[in-house]
């Protein structure tokens, strides 16, 4: 019951929000609904046992890539009083928009039901570690996967400092 | 010492003992935040030798409470020009982000709001609503000062974020777990054991007893930069920008962010006792040791390292920019990178 409860929040707050950020006029109100929608996403997570992915999105997608869109969307001038919905969206672009969505619309669906969601019962409130998994997981089958994942961070720091050196 | 939650195990599992669990960190952060401003105002004052508040109450011990008073009936401006619903929503994210931190906390081996296994993550994971509301705040303001605060504020909590999360990270190599319960539990039997001497274990702890005892002076560093406190104050630097990016704020809005700067100097001030002190182990092994005790030791070490940030406060200057990068980047990231090395060699070795 109380679990039920918390899921429809969760879920009304990842569908309004998720709304305020595609049909807002103004786009900081974007972004910051954006705060929503990832913690929603998160208090989902922990409602699957996820605790580690609940966490680790709040750090990656609240603490790192938000607040990088809010740097990228205060600094970036004139952008704040775009008129998004009437703006420079030609035909040929929403058409595209279009099928592209829609594409995804109908591949999510699929997914959603044909996934075969074993969902273990009666693990309301135990959540067990999912850590240690993880890491044993990550160091040995997945070790490239966590690795080339490392190097592409690295490439990222590189270019960012090169780019600021830059003069 | 077993650790559990005494509301679960009195009351049952169910919504009336986590609700207890959630309110009386709250009792707690209201009493200790009220403490900790008469600590601000009397420490600051003996320390540039005047007495400080002494007319409300005897020694002035009321004065906490009348500051609240007066908050509460201050008229609540909106600027005019100030965007009404970003300003008004962003001094209660930042509470509830530092609030949320108070979740994974123990106070003693027998009350933790919520034991989970990744509790120091969850902690460092939840800072991150304070960068969101700050920015909100300061970006909603629609004041230059209020924005530059803001930005200078996410950008200086986003920098010493890593230093700290290595602190961190090197302690969880240690203690091979994220549990903060687990975490304290392995420091009990005295202070020598406390990770601040190189954790339990043998004599060869010795080997990484100068790395940890750096280890918890680079977090005390971060920490104060993170909560934005002096030195590392530059977000509120009065000389500059008014008072950062809670310029436009009045009345209890106000409060509703000194309130949250005053949880979150408690919650690294908790995590430093926790992780480097020994938490609510006692320091003489079994001697005034228990589960009442355990509040005592706990609230004490914390305590203890708040005074020490007021403390450090009033008596050090205020850092450039250029010198606040050039500390986070350049000192402590490295040192802490070194020490991260060597107590993983370690750890692999022993």
């Amino acid at each position: 019951m109380l679990e039920e409860i918390v899921f429809w929040f969760f879920a009304l707050m990842i569908i309004g929000s998720a709304l305020v950020v595609v049909l807002s006029r103004n786009m900081i109100y974007s972004v910051f609904a954006l705060l929503f929608t990832f913690f929603g996403v998160a208090g989902i997570y922990v409602l699957l046992s996820a605790d580690f992915l609940a966490v680790t999105q709040i750090m990656i997608y609240i603490g790192g890539i938000l607040v990088l869109l809010i740097f990228g969307v205060m600094l970036t001038s004139k952008i704040t009083g775009v008129d998004v919905k009437s703006g420079q969206t030609g035909k040929v672009q929403m058409f595209f928009a279009g099928i592209i969505s829609l594409f995804i619309i109908v591949l999510l669906f699929y997914i959603a039901v044909s996934t075969n969601w074993n969902r273990v019962e009666s693990t309301a409130y135990e959540v067990n570690s999912t850590i240690e998994i993880i890491g044993k997981q990550l160091l040995t089958n997945y070790l490239l996967a966590f690795e080339s994942a490392s190097v592409l961070l690295l490439i990222a720091i590189i270019g960012a400092a090169l780019i600021a050196r830059r003069k | 010492m077993e650790t559990f939650n005494v509301f679960d195990v009195l009351l049952g599992n169910n919504f009336l003992s986590a609700l207890i669990s959630v309110v009386l960190p709250l009792v707690f952060l209201v009493i200790y935040a009220l403490i900790a401003i008469l600590g601000e105002l009397k420490i600051s004052a003996w320390i540039q030798e005047r007495l400080g508040p002494m007319r409300t109450g005897p020694y002035g011990i009321l004065q906490p409470l009348a500051e609240v008073i007066k908050l509460i009936q201050k008229e609540d401006i909106v600027p005019a020009g100030a965007n009404k619903l970003l300003f008004n929503l962003a001094p209660y994210i930042i509470f509830a982000g530092s609030f949320a931190g108070f979740a994974v906390i123990p106070f003693t081996a027998a009350f933790v709001p919520a034991e989970i296994n990744i509790g120091l993550f969850y902690v460092f994971a939840v800072g991150a609503f304070a960068v969101i509301g700050i920015v909100m705040g300061g970006w909603a303001s629609n004041n230059k000062y209020s924005l530059l605060g803001a930005m200078r504020s996410a950008s200086q909590m986003i920098s010493y974020e890593i230093p700290g999360a290595l602190v961190i990270l090197s302690a969880a190599v240690l203690a091979n777990t994220l549990d903060m319960q687990k975490i304290t539990s392995l420091q009990e039997g005295g202070f020598w054991n406390w990770f601040l001497f190189g954790g339990p274990g043998g004599f060869s702890k010795i080997w990484i007893l100068p790395f940890t005892l750096l280890l918890s002076l680079i977090y005390m560093i971060a920490s104060l930069a993170e909560t934005n406190r002096t030195p590392f104050d530059i977000p509120e630097g009065e000389s500059e920008l008014v008072a950062g990016y809670h310029t436009e704020y009045s009345g209890m809005k106000f409060a509703m962010f000194f309130f949250a700067e005053y949880s979150n100097m408690f919650i690294v001030a908790a995590i430093l006792s926790i992780v480097f002190l020994g938490g609510w182990t006692s320091p003489f092994g079994s001697f005034m040791s228990g589960y009442w005790w355990g509040i005592f030791w706990f609230v004490s070490k914390a305590m203890f390292i708040v005074f020490i940030q007021i403390w450090l406060r009033w008596t050090l200057p205020r850092v450039r920019v250029d010198q606040l990068m050039y500390l986070g980047w350049k000192i402590l990231l490295p040192f802490a990178l070194v020490c991260f090395v060597i107590i993983s060699l370690y750890r692999i070795i022993y």
